[in-house]
Parts: structure tokens; C-alpha cells; sequence
């Protein structure tokens, strides 16, 4: 049982597996000492460390993100939502309060926010794109009534060792977003959750009459992604030491919806995985990692990502699967992919 | 007799007036023709994106790499001026061709890939945003004397306001584009497209070619819109006009058009712009609020404005329902 979903999950994240070592294999080639690392000062150094410490915003936001767009949505307030949550951290903690405080309130922010979210896809019917967007037009003006129009810096050393410190000398934020991830994946497959989004994503009408209580449930996941991002905000406010309203998590967004995207879920809703979506953040960082290292100018990162979002698009789209269907149905000796022995794929059957 | 399909452009319309005494009534100088004429200046390139806008969400879609085309625009033209003695007026043609093309390509690929608009359309964002990156960093000057021709060309109206041209092609494009929509075959398939695809098609609007030709339209548009920001500040900066995009959508939902598309008007977008521009000249006016407050305010109003259509689209389907007598699920 637990082998066959270990096999499964591993089916499922080959792709983006492959593609992040090509992209780490790239990194090394253009920088040998890449997978070198050392301990110093009570805590690791490498470029591979550095990989997932600065993936960590992006890989927070699209655990929230893969449930929201399971369910057929998508949450485009999220980098507005860290804003605001940086902010709330940043100045609870000028005020004098404990950096448990902050962060305390930090999450609550982003709890409202994503329960405001929730409730106009839920209860109010309003597409998830347009509902979002309030937010993510009001949410950094929000952020300025917050910071009353500074960048807040703080010195609290609580607070910044959620950015900056370490764990048993890994980062800090690394520890929250592998665990966080692991978390929210083992919940929602050990239990029916993950099977409740994916047929909300596939049929919200079917789910309900199926006895599926989707407004709850949506309601739940835009809160998961409003939790999700400003914990990222904490961490990005934590890591340069102050919160910047105008600038923390802009464009983050995107980012988090192209590494679910990478990560082989379709925006369409429905299947969804987690693991596959972190290893998309894992990518995007990856990638981001080799122009630094290969001293190509920085602005060439844009490029590269549209045209990696345009690869995936070609692949994704139905039409060119359905092409490919067909290239392979009129081939002349139709030999469908049997590597995978015939029992697993009943019983695959069996369990839908 | 009201439709009520026309009732959320009456409504942006009655804000706009009730929104434009209130501050006329608080600080009676904004009256002036002066700022009515900067209210067209500075809102120019927003208004002719805009248009595109309208086009593409009355399909039912979304166009989110517009701020990105009018960034690279602008860059592309600095360029040009100053690396080569190529006119302006050629250069315009140049960028605009470019614009349009990419455009339609972005259309193409949504139509034949069959993939979401949003996705596509985030693409262009980044790709149209990285070439304007590769082509200069820096904000590159424009310096040329036929830049200075076009920037003294204005009409002085009584009271001191100077009408310019940048917004008088803005008002143009406003009338083209209506016509375009209400007038002529190409905008009926618009709201065809808008009002369901698999209708659409059964009806026998040429899908692609509507497609393309929006996504081409509000490439174009967002073109002519770098143009005018070019104008508009003299110079090409590929950081310039982040997140035009949005205030574009907002200022088209504030317009009275409906999100999910088939319905709305071109006109109203014009209020839509009107309005934005009239928080922010408000907040000028005023001068001890912050700036971000315009964020704030617009979103409110956005907020309002979904509500105001949810109510309506609401109201509809309750009315239908009862004309039919069919007791629907949910």
C-alpha cells in the first residue's frame, strides 16, 4: 500500500524531477563548486542552501496556491496579502510586543484576508481571478495605512531568526517551508481532503450534489493560501529586517502560479500535487540561480521564464495531447506504455 | 424604460457626476477647464489601453501583458531615436506593427493551444517585460525636435486649460473604439464570444478570427499607449508602468462591464478612467492624504462594482427562472 504510493507519487513528479536536475546540472556547469557546502559559524553555507533559502517565499506561497487552483481557482492577492502581513509583524513588534505576538497577528492578518477572499468565491459566486484582484489592487495600500507610509525596520532578534537564523544550522525558513509542505501534503492525502478539492476543481456543481460541502471547503482553501502567504511575508519582512509595503512579495505571485503550473497541475483544476509544485519552486529558483552564477545580466531572467511557461503551455495544452494521441493510435504498431505493470493500473482504477 | 443591462453604465455614470460635484462643491477650482484638460493628459495612455481592455474582457478574456507592451514601447522608441536616424513617425509605424504581432500571437496561441487567456497572456507580461530589460536598463532619454513638435501642439481653451494632443487621441480612439464595438460586424462577434463560445461558434462567428483580432487590437492599442507614455514623459524607462494592467481592468469593471463577458460598453470604460482620475486629482487637491489611498479607494470602488453586477446577474437568473416556471438545481 504504501510502497504503491510511493511508486505513484514518484510517477507523477518524474518530469519535474528530471527538469530540476537539468537545471541544477546547469548550475554546476557553470559554477563546479555549486554542490559544495560547508559549516561555518553554526550554520550551512552553499549555493545549494542558498537554492532553497531564497526559494522559501515562493514555495510557501504555492503550498496555499496548488490547493487554491485544485479547486479551480486561483489567488492572485497573495503578494499584496504578504505585504500586509510583513507590515502587521513589523509594526506590532516597533510597538513593543514579542515576536510571537507579531507573528501570531502576522497569521491572523492573512487569515482575514484570505477568509475575505474565501467568502467572495464561496458565498458571493464571484469568479476567483476578479475577487482576488480586489485584494491584490487595495491589499498594498493597506499595507502603507499599516506601515503609515514608511519602510518599518525593526531590530527584534525573534523575529529576524525566523528570516535570518537557523534550525540545527539549517535556515530557519527552509525548516518552516519543507515542513510546512510536508504538513499540508500528508493532510490533505492520509485523509479524504485531498479527494474533496480535486472533485470540487473537477465538478463543483457534482460535488455538492454528491454531499460535498464545497462552500466550506473553498472558504477553507483561500484561507490555507492567505495563511501560507503571510507567513511568507513574515519571513521575507524577518529577512531583510523591515517591511516594505511598496515591495515585499511584488510579483511573487506569478511566481507561485508558474511553479504550480510547472509543477504538471492543471489550471483547470481537479489533480493536484503538492510535492510537484514545491519542486516547480525548487525550478524557478534553480533557474533564476544559474543566470546569477553564469554572469548572464539579470535581465534575461524574464525572458527565460516566459519562455519556460510557453514550453510548458505547448505540452500542456489539450490539443497537442490530443494530437499526440493520435500520433501514437496510428502508429503502426501501437505499443502503449506498459513499463508500469497491468495489476497497478486496475487497481489505480479500483480506488477512483 | 431602463434595460438592465445599461443600468451599471448609468450607475458609473451617476458616480462619475455625483463624484465630480462632490469635489467641485469641496474645491470649486477643480471645475476649471484646467483640470479637465489634465484629467485627459494624464490619463491618456491609460484610457487608450484600455479600450484594448474592453474588447478583450467583453470576449470573456484577460489581457494582463498590456503594462509590460507599453514599457517595451517606450523603451524600443528611445532606442531607436537615439541609436539610429530613423523618424519618429516611422519608428511609431515600427512599434506598432511589433505590438500588434505579438498581440496576435498571443491570440493565436489561445485559440489553437486552447489554453486560459490569463495564463497566455502572463506569459507576453514577462516576455514583452524582459525584451523591454534587454534593450536598456537604464531610462533612456528621447531628445528629437519632432518629440517637441508633437508635445506643443494643444488647444487653449478658455480658463487656461490646454487640451493636447495626446489626450484628444485618446477621446479619438474612445469614438473609434465604440463604433467599432456597436457599429459593425467584428464587434457583434465580440459580444458573441463574450456571451459563450460554443454558442458562438454554432451561431458562425469565425472564432480564431475574433480571437486574434481582440488580442491584436489590445496588443495594438497598448502600442499606441507606449506611444503616447512616450510623449507623455519623454523618454523609455523598462521599469515604467508596472501594473497598468490592472488599473486598466479596474477602471473597465468600474466601466459597468461585466467580468465574465457579452456585456457592456465602451463609453463607460471612458467614466471608468474619469473616475480613477478624479480620486487621484482629489487627492492632490486635498494634499494631506496619501497617495496610496487611491489604491484603497479603487479597490472599494471595484468592490462595489462586482457587487452591483453579482446583484444584477442575479436578479436576471431569478426573473428567467420565474418566466419559465423550471425549477433549476442549486
Amino acid at each position: 500500500m504504501m510502497a504503491g504510493a510511493v511508486q505513484g507519487l514518484l510517477k507523477r513528479i518524474m518530469p519535474q524531477l528530471v527538469i530540476l536536475a537539468a537545471a541544477l546540472l546547469l548550475n554546476f556547469i557553470v559554477f563546479p563548486d555549486f554542490f559544495h557546502v560547508d559549516f561555518r559559524n553554526g550554520r550551512l553555507f552553499g549555493n545549494i542552501i542558498d537554492v532553497l533559502n531564497r526559494g522559501a517565499p515562493t514555495a510557501l506561497l504555492c503550498i496555499g496556491m496548488t490547493l487554491v487552483i485544485a479547486t479551480r481557482g486561483i489567488d492572485l492577492s497573495v503578494g499584496a496579502v504578504m505585504a500586509i502581513a510583513g507590515a502587521t509583524a513589523a509594526s506590532l513588534v516597533v510597538d513593543g510586543h514579542g515576536w510571537f505576538t507579531a507573528l501570531i497577528g502576522a497569521l491572523a492578518t492573512g487569515a482575514i484576508c484570505g477568509f475575505w477572499n474565501g467568502i467572495l468565491v464561496a458565498v458571493l459566486r464571484i469568479q476567483p481571478i476578479v475577487a482576488t484582484l480586489v485584494l491584490m489592487v487595495a491589499g498594498r495600500g493597506v499595507a502603507q495605512l499599516i506601515t503609515e507610509g514608511t519602510i518599518l525596520t525593526f531590530l527584534n532578534p525573534g523575529l529576524i531568526r525566523l528570516g535570518a537564523g537557523t534550525i540545527l544550522g539549517i535556515p530557519t525558513a527552509i525548516v518552516i517551508w519543507i515542513c510546512l509542505g510536508a504538513f499540508v501534503a500528508f493532510a490533505v492525502r492520509r485523509t479524504a481532503l485531498g479527494m474533496l478539492i480535486e472533485s470540487i476543481g473537477i465538478n463543483e456543481a457534482s460535488s455538492r450534489l454528491a454531499g460535498i460541502n464545497s462552500r466550506v471547503l473553498l472558504v477553507c482553501v483561500y484561507l490555507v493560501s492567505g495563511l501560507c502567504a503571510a507567513l511568507a511575508g513574515v519571513i521575507v519582512a524577518a529577512d531583510i529586517k523591515g517591511a516594505d509595503a511598496n515591495n515585499a512579495g511584488l510579483w511573487l505571485e506569478l511566481d507561485a502560479i508558474l511553479a504550480v503550473v510547472i509543477g504538471g497541475n492543471s489550471l483547470l483544476g481537479g489533480r493536484f500535487s503538492i510535492v510537484a509544485s514545491l519542486i516547480g519552486a525548487l525550478i524557478i529558483q534553480s533557474v533564476n540561480s544559474v543566470i546569477l552564477l553564469s554572469g548572464m545580466p539579470p535581465e534575461f531572467n524574464l525572458v527565460i521564464k516566459a519562455i519556460l511557461i510557453l514550453g510548458i503551455l505547448v505540452i500542456q495544452s489539450p490539443k497537442v495531447s490530443y494530437i499526440w494521441y493520435m500520433l501514437r493510435a496510428s502508429g503502426p504498431q501501437p505499443q502503449p506504455d506498459r513499463k508500469t505493470p497491468r495489476p497497478h493500473r486496475a487497481t489505480e482504477e479500483k480506488t477512483q | 424604460m431602463i434595460r438592465s443591462t445599461h443600468l451599471p453604465l448609468i450607475v458609473t455614470l451617476v458616480t462619475f457626476v455625483l463624484a465630480f460635484a462632490l469635489c467641485g462643491s469641496q474645491y470649486p477650482s477643480i471645475l476649471s477647464t484646467r483640470v479637465v484638460a489634465n484629467l485627459l493628459t494624464d490619463n491618456a495612455f491609460l484610457g487608450i489601453v484600455a479600450v484594448g481592455m474592453t474588447f478583450v474582457i467583453l470576449s470573456g478574456g484577460i489581457d494582463l501583458s498590456v503594462g509590460s507592451v507599453i514599457a517595451f514601447t517606450g523603451v524600443l522608441l528611445a532606442v531607436i531615436l537615439r541609436d539610429t536616424s530613423m523618424h519618429p513617425l516611422t519608428a511609431f509605424a515600427l512599434a506598432l506593427v511589433i505590438t500588434t504581432a505579438f498581440g496576435a500571437a498571443m491570440g493565436a496561441t489561445i485559440h489553437y493551444l486552447e489554453m486560459p487567456p490569463f495564463i497566455v497572456t502572463l506569459a507576453g507580461m514577462f516576455l514583452a517585460r524582459g525584451a523591454a530589460y534587454v534593450l536598456s536598463t537604464d531610462s533612456v532619454p528621447i531628445d528629437h525636435a519632432f518629440y517637441d513638435t508633437l508635445q506643443g501642439i494643444y488647444w487653449k481653451a478658455a480658463g487656461g486649460g490646454r487640451f493636447r494632443l495626446i489626450g484628444g487621441l485618446m477621446v479619438v480612439t474612445f469614438i473609434v473604439g465604440a463604433v467599432v464595438a456597436h457599429r459593425t460586424r467584428f464587434g457583434q462577434n465580440v459580444y458573441a464570444l463574450g456571451g459563450g463560445a460554443q454558442t458562438a461558434k454554432l451561431m458562425g462567428v469565425p472564432l480564431a478570427q475574433t480571437t486574434i483580432g481582440i488580442y491584436a487590437i489590445s496588443g495594438g492599442l497598448a502600442g499606441l499607449a507606449g506611444i503616447v507614455f512616450s510623449l507623455y514623459t519623454s523618454a523609455g524607462y523598462s521599469l515604467a508602468t508596472v501594473g497598468v494592467e490592472l488599473d486598466a481592468i479596474a477602471a473597465v469593471v468600474i466601466g459597468g462591464t461585466l467580468l465574465s463577458g457579452g456585456y457592456g460598453f465602451v463609453a463607460g470604460t471612458f467614466f471608468g478612467i474619469l473616475i480613477m482620475g478624479l480620486i487621484q486629482t482629489y487627492i492632490v487637491f486635498d494634499g494631506t492624504l496619501s497617495s496610496w489611498w487611491t489604491k484603497i479607494v479603487i479597490g472599494m470602488l471595484l468592490f462595489a462594482f462586482i457587487l452591483l453586477q453579482k446583484g444584477l446577474t442575479w436578479a436576471t437568473t431569478v426573473r428567467k427562472r420565474r418566466a419559465t416556471g423550471s425549477a433549476a438545481l442549486s
